[in-house]
């Protein structure tokens, strides 16, 4: 008996700070990127043809980069030769609306708080089920952390379970499979509205690197409606639990 | 039977594709199934479209002993005689090469789908369907078994937990389950058809994203394979640095898995430490490259990322606290008497069971078999610094967790050792083309086990045929076994005690 003991003092308290204290990130993590396309010379494509997925387009207000395809790899920053493209280690990436992901000169729109009659019903806690539809496993494992200690997700109310009938919405991760496109639909019918659809990570949000394969669907949007896009390949566990604290009010929409 | 030496070759080791030797299919026949007698495993069985309209059959033969693979082709129409009534291990294999190419394996006992797609071969479907007509993943035949108090039990595509789908059908009597069938594909994306004409901007979040927990294990196995078409080494630097991303990548998992088994026989102190320990790991990985999974890492030639002094001292610091923290959280399951009685019967897998059907990694080692890719087939690193294998006799969910637990302890020391020796020098060397007409054989020792990639290219250099076999695929057929004659509501045990790859399977 004295060893469990031991070890849990020995283990300490780990639950981290967020989102009361800032995050402690890798100092590598490729987060937001930062665009300066005042830097650009004229006629270069650089970053965009080095990017994977086309997320990135280059037009009359300069460089448009895509973060629902972008799958934050070195590629464009590596690519580009006057630093006009930027990789930061700022999590917040979670939108509401689709367009919200493009990035451009425009200031970008964090996710909005759901209108008052939607957080009154999930503000203080929310039910989730959740659907790999092709992931990878990446995705899907940065969602189960929020689990651990170290997010200890059911101090927000939050809470994944078993069943869709339990369920007030459904986080999608993957870019929905011709084969599983039948289950992810039933699963969504079995969730009793209102209910909420959350697309996670570059595949369930444009299909990511397997975007235009003819076994996949191109990602959940335009599937159901999203109220809450959190892109990334993965994104970080700290970027999605501020995209779902955002989405229930529950980090001040300023900061 | 021709009297040509068997073409010997190694890991990493390109060949040219006319010298790799077509016998007919009776001769191949007899070759392959000579080397499984012999003690050879199938590390890959693949068929590949040949200009005349037939398709062209290559099994790579892996021999745990030499340290040697062998390579055998033939030309196939339609139909053959199949390998899977003398070779179980080839079972998989055959179903692939039907549902792909539309090859009948004459004789195979169980044909089925592996991942509900149509044939890549326009016309030719091995089960006679029209190209038109919708194929329903997991709607096929499954064992059935008779009786009045007999149930069966159908679980998935869509999972109780945070977890990738596939489906499940046991056939029990009260408890006990006599059979288990399960169904995958459902998480297939078209990988292997979409890495034909590469490498291209695509190939290598393909890689990284193959089974995206293996992140470092594929994405290694394919750019020692390109460097060996190109004919260029990694340098030294990088090829230490990718050593301890893949051993990163084995620690963050197997803590993962031993948490993960620890939550299923509800000792939930080791459950909730390990969650935390392998975010630690993850974590690692990300001080070195900015991504927990290693993504953006690995590149043809080398690495994208180097480990300078101040960053390599912050790494051996959290090393040696993370050693404690998971040395104090697993130890005390093996003090535990109540988890090692819930681990110690569950899930048994013979030596013999685990021969017959060529499993690899974690799975094989706790069956008693010393088969690993980084003292057997090293590449890389692995050729000057070897890890000891680790392996016990039993079997069992104890064994696949107590060799995670060895594996834990040498990754550790192995990347400490490497941290104290880094060799100097650049961290990237440049690729040039693909050798034309040429095949290589890529293995790594993933966490899971052996990464097979097999690349062959065409006359520009592009690639012809990718074939990707992840561990997953030889061991999904170990956890069926392991469930004989056990208790249904002992599955997620023994399910989390092989922690296989759906994705990875399914491509």
């Amino acid at each position: 008996m004295l060893k469990p003991l031991l070890a849990r003092v020995h283990q300490k308290y780990r639950t981290v700070g967020f989102p009361d204290q800032p995050p402690v990130l890798p100092d590598r993590m490729r987060g937001r990127p930062e665009i300066d396309s005042t830097k650009c010379p004229e006629g270069c494509r650089s970053c965009a043809d080095a990017c994977p997925t086309e997320a990135i387009t280059i037009g009359d207000k300069g460089v448009r980069l895509d973060l629902g395809r972008c799958l934050f790899c070195p590629e464009c920053e590596r690519a580009c030769p006057e630093g006009a493209i930027r990789m930061t280690p700022e999590h917040r990436l979670a939108v509401s609306r689709r367009e919200a992901l493009v990035l451009g000169p425009e200031p970008f729109q964090l996710a909005q708080a759901l209108e008052q009659k939607t957080r009154k019903l999930f503000g203080r806690s929310l039910k989730l089920r959740q659907v790999s539809a092709g992931g990878c496993n990446g995705c899907e494992a940065d969602v189960n952390v929020l689990n651990t200690v170290v997010f200890d997700l059911g101090r927000f109310g939050i809470q994944f379970v078993a069943s869709p009938r339990h369920a007030d919405g459904l986080l999608v991760t993957g870019p929905v499979t011709c084969n599983m496109d039948s289950a992810l639909r039933a699963t969504y019918e079995a969730v009793p509205p209102p209910r909420l659809v959350i697309a996670l990570g570059a595949c369930a949000i444009s299909g990511g690197p397997y975007a235009g394969h003819p076994e996949q669907r191109n990602g959940a949007d335009g599937l159901f409606p999203v109220d809450l896009y959190i892109p990334g390949c993965p994104p970080h566990p700290i970027t999605i639990l501020d995209g779902l604290l955002r989405l229930l009010g529950r980090i001040d929409s300023s900061c | 039977m021709k009297a040509a030496a068997p073409n010997a070759l190694h890991n990493g080791e390109p060949v040219q594709l006319g010298d790799i030797p077509v016998p007919t299919i009776t001769d191949f026949r007899e070759r392959v199934l000579q080397a499984c007698e012999g003690g050879s495993r199938i590390a890959a069985l693949f068929g590949q479209p040949a200009a005349d309209g037939n398709t062209r059959l290559f099994a790579v033969m892996a021999s745990d002993v030499k340290g040697q693979l062998a390579l055998w082709s033939a030309m196939v129409p339609d139909h053959y005689p199949a390998l899977t009534p003398s070779c179980a291990q080839a079972q998989g294999f055959e179903r692939e090469l039907a549902e792909q190419w539309g090859v009948h394996p004459d004789g195979h006992p169980w044909l089925k789908p592996v991942r509900y797609h149509h044939s890549y071969r326009e016309g030719h479907d091995a089960w006679g369907r029209s190209a038109k007509s919708p194929i329903q993943p997991g709607v096929t035949d499954f064992f059935a078994m008779g009786g009045d108090e007999v149930h069966e039990v159908a679980v998935g595509p869509v999972h109780a937990g945070i977890i990738e789908p596939g489906h499940f059908r046991f056939q029990c009597h009260g408890e006990q389950v006599y059979h288990l069938e399960i169904a995958l594909g459902y998480q297939h994306r078209g990988v292997e058809r979409a890495l034909v004409g590469g490498p291209n901007k695509r190939t290598i979040p393909f890689m990284e994203t193959l089974a995206g927990d293996t992140t470092v294990g594929h994405t290694l196995a394919y750019c020692e394979a390109v460097e060996a078409l190109a004919g260029v080494d990694a340098p030294a630097r990088a090829q230490a640095l990718r050593a301890i991303a893949l051993e990163l990548e084995r620690l963050a998992n197997h803590t993962g898995d031993l948490g993960a088994l620890a939550d299923d026989v509800g000792y939930l102190p080791t459950a909730s430490y390990c969650g935390r320990i392998r975010g630690d790991f993850l974590n690692l990985t990300a001080l070195l490259c900015g991504n927990r999974f290693g993504r953006g890492l690995i590149r043809p030639g080398g690495a994208l990322f180097d480990l300078e002094p101040a960053r390599q001292s912050q790494m051996v610091e959290r090393l040696a606290q993370a050693r404690q923290d998971v040395t104090s959280a697993v130890e005390l399951l093996w003090n535990s008497s109540s988890v090692r009685s819930r681990f110690e019967n569950a899930g048994p897998v013979s030596r013999e069971t685990a021969l017959e059907l060529g499993l690899v990694g974690l799975a094989a080692r706790a069956s008693g078999i010393e088969r690993d890719v980084r003292a057997q087939f090293p590449s890389g690193l692995y050729r000057f610094a070897q890890i000891p294998v680790s392996s016990y006799h039993s079997g069992t969910v104890f064994a696949r967790a107590y060799v995670r637990w060895m594996e834990i302890q040498r990754s550790l020391a192995f990347i400490s050792d490497q941290l104290q020796a880094l060799p100097h020098g650049p961290v990237r060397a440049e690729i040039g083309p693909l050798a034309p007409q040429h095949l290589v054989v890529s293995l790594t020792e993933g966490w899971r086990g052996e990464i097979c990639h097999v690349a062959t290219t065409d006359a520009t250099g592009r690639f012809a045929h990718y074939k990707v076999v992840d561990p997953s695929f030889h061991n999904w057929m170990g956890l069926t076994l392991a469930l004989r004659n056990q208790q249904i509501s002992d599955f997620p045990l023994c399910n989390k005690s092989f922690n296989l790859s759906y994705c990875g399977h399914d491509l």
